[in-house]
């Protein structure tokens, strides 16, 4: 199903166009990277795999100038390189894409591409040229679209687009795409391999950081491996298993089962029931129910309602048709406030926007919640604040040196915990969890699912969101499927496998009579 | 202030320009320290009468109004607001009062007696109240209406001024009522009154940041709106008490400053005041983009300010340029707050 763009390896041409040696790179106190090395060939997808914190992160930044190295070469095309700036960088032809598009949805889609450096004639900006230059970048990368309509008007999967068509430029030799997918669906991820193909086709080399497995041994022709700083091996991605390369990052050997989690049916009691619930222009009516001790998955492509779904369920959207019980009471949601009130948690999609307040402590962002369930006046005490923090921080494994840290200094993986802790310190009867492991590396993935499903065994109900379908029939007792913001479909897990899953979003397979049931 | 929520800090002299207050406390006493050579009296302190006299005396009661106005400025900064109608609420207090007030003076059996229009408590309250009013306007312009901050406090800078007018109808009310004085020129244990309010007030709000959930809400509010809502916190209902608190502590500061002056101007009544509280809460440290702030800070940012304007008129600053030299200053001050402007600074010193 998923494409691939894997090059037979003997095409690759001989000499490096970028070789990295032995750069090292501290930061006050942490030593980021020990004699990390990197080769990249012209006309190769190369992906530098690791847990959070292994350092490919830094690693990009010392090439992109953000982080000069402290020690170490640099040679781009056989030449030296000292790249001190991001602008130096991308002046030696290495373009980046992060993983949040750093474009203005207020401009168009052509001033984006040609910002800082808009074509002129006597002193004024050309804008026929503007379009022109833009029309052909576009066309260069066969993206249909119109260069005159802001770019927020194109959903987040054309902005990267732009954004790639923006830093590959007039003759980019290097780009960087640092997580490009985490925010695509199955389709737009396939649309994005297709325009890697075509640049590899140009000879760009590209250096793809991805956490998915699938999507690295669909594209990569390459793998370097990290690890605590240091680069562990670097091999051609067909010699190298995923189990292996799974046990290259985390350090240990893993076993095959430790990947997956099997959940199955229970004969659990009903905590919560949604029906007909829906808003205008953003989800159909449906229906819902969440049982305790149970974990409810829902699949569906980017966009087909998933977490419109679970914002109304929590109050953060108002729906206009329907209603919900919990326990057989009528439940009013007018806020999240409301939600909280009565029990419910809700991990947002968007860890950045919507989950962490970054310059506040660990222990805060841990609190808040609690607190705001207290209200005002019934104030923990700092010392109670600090206990429970760390009671938190410890059952969840959150790495910090300090729960006084500001939570935006930690990983993704670790912020992601810390929220979640945010709202088990509620001890909340409904946990809803949309991409919960998004941009989270495989092993803290894993730590996180465990100990939310040891909970769930505990009676606690839980709403799991996930792109990957993979994760969702692990974790899941039940999916409910959703296709174009509507339910189509809901099974028990073991009814279900990816491909059956796929049918029913294609809409070539549907279960009419489970929705009837 | 909260106990065993300080974070570790070494007494190194790296570890203390990092703390938060580093620069506001160091600038000050720079500031001092100029005041104290170029003006060998600066410090010296007297007790006559039972008070304390002195220069810094003199600022700290001077400075009283603008530390009340940025103490009500940095809550609202902290929740990504701002507030330029304080200083026409400072007016509208100020002419609350002084219409209540009113007062004349009469001679009864040889003795000079000041009769009031309305007892002192209930003009106080009501100045207050319409002052917290005003502010409560302005949180509801700009958390139930949703219109920006700058727009929605900028209808109450502009009209608040013709509000105090038609109050005071068009006049310089004076005051003739003695006891009202005390608040803006009395001494109470040897110090001027009115840092006995602004201290309360300092009390108060550390008492309500740190001892209830505010400070956690209001921080967090600040710091992502989004995630604020998502985590159970009514941001409405917070956006709300604190522009009402902010137009409080304006009217606190219209009381002092109308008594200091023993008149209510509906015109010229803090004056300017909502920019030099705005620059005394950055001076201190909270970032105009919301989120951590900092009350004492806000308070030494106050103080700096009336230093400085203290320091240009007593050192005989030509009075045609003192406000360019102030802006030179604030500047200056500006720059050695910044670390990006340090950092710069620093690393053109080690090339060269």
């Amino acid at each position: 199903m998923r494409p691939s763009i894997v090059n037979d390896v003997r095409s690759v041409s001989t000499s490096p166009v970028l070789e990295m040696h032995g750069i090292d790179k501290s930061f006050v106190g942490v030593h980021a990277l020990q004699d990390a090395r990197l080769r990249l060939w012209p006309g190769e997808v190369h992906a530098v795999m690791g847990q959070n914190g292994a350092g490919k992160s830094t690693l990009i930044k010392v090439l992109t100038g953000v982080h000069p190295a402290d020690a170490g070469t640099m040679h781009l095309a056989g030449k030296a390189i000292r790249p001190d700036s991001p602008k130096a960088a991308q002046a030696l032809g290495i373009a980046t894409v992060y993983q949040e598009v750093n474009l203005c949805p207020n401009l168009s889609v052509a001033e984006n591409i040609l910002a800082g450096r808009m074509p002129r004639r006597w002193g004024w900006i050309d804008w026929r040229a503007v379009r022109r230059l833009a029309t052909e970048s576009l066309e260069r990368l066969q993206i249909d679209i119109d260069p005159d309509r802001l770019l927020g008007e194109y959903p987040i999967a054309v902005q990267q687009m732009v954004a790639i068509a923006r830093a590959v430029g007039m003759d980019a030799r290097i780009l960087i795409l640092d997580e490009p997918t985490s925010s695509l669906d199955e389709v737009e991820t396939g649309r994005l391999f297709a325009l890697m193909r075509r640049l590899k086709e140009r000879g760009v080399a590209i250096l793809f950081i991805t956490h998915f497995l699938d999507q690295t041994y669909a594209t990569a022709d390459r793998i370097t491996v990290m690890r605590n700083g240091r680069v562990v091996g670097e091999h051609l991605t067909q010699d190298l298993p995923k189990l292996e390369l799974v046990s290259l990052m985390v350090g240990r050997a893993v076993a095959a089962s430790d990947l997956v989690t099997t959940r199955r049916a229970t004969a659990a009691r009903p905590l919560m029931q949604a029906r007909g619930l829906g808003r205008r222009a953003s989800v159909e009516p449906l229906d819902l129910e969440l049982r305790k001790g149970e974990v409810l998955g829902l699949a569906g492509l980017l966009g087909s309602g998933r977490t419109e779904t679970a914002r109304l369920l929590f109050g953060a959207d108002r729906a206009d048709t329907g209603e919900i019980t919990l326990e057989g009471a009528l439940l009013r949601l007018h806020s999240p406030r409301d939600a909280l009130r009565a029990g419910l948690a809700f991990c947002p999609e968007e860890r950045k926007t919507d989950g962490i307040v970054a310059e506040l402590s660990v222990r805060e962002n841990i609190v808040l919640a609690l607190q705001a369930r207290r209200g005002v006046f019934r104030h923990l005490a700092p010392r109670e604040q600090r206990a429970l923090a760390l009671r938190y921080i410890e059952a969840l494994g959150v790495k910090t040196a300090d729960p006084e840290m500001p939570i935006g200094q930690l990983s993704g993986g670790n912020q992601q915990k810390a929220i979640i802790a945010r709202w088990l310190a509620t001890q909340p009867r409904l946990l809803i969890l949309d991409e919960p492991t998004r941009g989270i590396d495989v092993a803290a993935k894993q730590e996180i699912m465990d100990r939310v499903l040891a909970l769930c065994g505990e009676g606690l109900a839980i709403l799991f969101i996930s792109s990957e379908l993979e994760e969702v029939l692990h974790t899941s007792h039940r999916v409910a499927v959703l296709r174009d913001r509507r339910k189509v479909a809901e099974l028990p897990a073991e009814e279900l496998d990816e491909a059956r899953v796929l049918r029913i979003i294609a809409g070539h397979d549907d279960p009419v009579e489970e929705l009837a049931a | 202030m909260t106990p065993g929520a300080g974070s570790i800090t070494r007494p190194s002299l790296a570890g203390l320009t990092r703390s938060a207050q580093f620069w506001p406390v160091a600038v000050l006493l720079l500031l001092l320290a100029t005041n104290g050579i170029l003006n060998p009296n600066f410090f010296a302190l007297s007790w006559r009468e039972g008070h304390l006299y002195g220069a810094p005396v003199d600022i700290l009661n001077r400075a009283a109004p603008l530390m009340a106005v940025a103490l009500g400025m940095t809550v609202v900064i902290a929740t990504r607001g701002i507030d330029i109608s304080v200083g026409a609420v400072v007016a509208i207090a100020a002419a609350v009062a002084a219409a209540l007030i009113g007062g004349k003076l009469s001679i009864v059996e040889g003795q000079q007696t000041y009769e009031t229009l309305t007892s002192m408590p209930i003009a106080l309250v009501a100045a207050l109240g319409v002052a917290a009013l005003c502010g409560l306007f302005n949180g509801v312009l700009v958390a139930t209406v949703g219109i920006q901050p700058i727009i929605a406090t900028l209808i109450l800078m502009v009209a608040g001024r013709g509000i105090a007018q038609l109050v005071t109808g068009g006049q310089i009310i004076t005051i003739y009522y003695k006891p009202y004085f005390f608040i803006g020129s009395g001494y109470l244990l040897g110090l001027p009154f009115s840092l006995w309010l602004v201290g309360g007030l300092l009390a108060l709000m550390a008492w309500l940041k740190h001892r209830t959930a505010l400070g956690l809400f209001i921080q967090a509010s600040g710091g992502n709106p989004a995630a604020a809502r998502l985590a159970g916190i009514n941001a409405r209902g917070l956006l709300l008490a604190v522009y009402a608190f902010c137009g409080f502590t304006a009217g606190l500061a219209g009381l002092m400053i109308s008594s200091n002056v023993k008149s209510a101007d509906g015109n010229n009544a803090g004056q300017l005041l909502e920019l030099d509280a705005i620059l005394a809460v950055t001076l201190g440290g909270t970032s105009l983009l919301g989120g951590r702030f900092s009350l004492r800070g806000s308070v030494l940012g106050a103080l700096i300010i009336q230093t400085l304007t203290t320091s240009i008129y007593s050192l005989g600053v030509p009075p045609e340029i003192n406000l360019v030299v102030k802006a030179v200053v604030v500047f200056a001050v500006c720059l050695v707050q910044s670390p990006e402007a340090r950092a710069w600074l620093f690393r053109r010193r080690t090339i060269a």
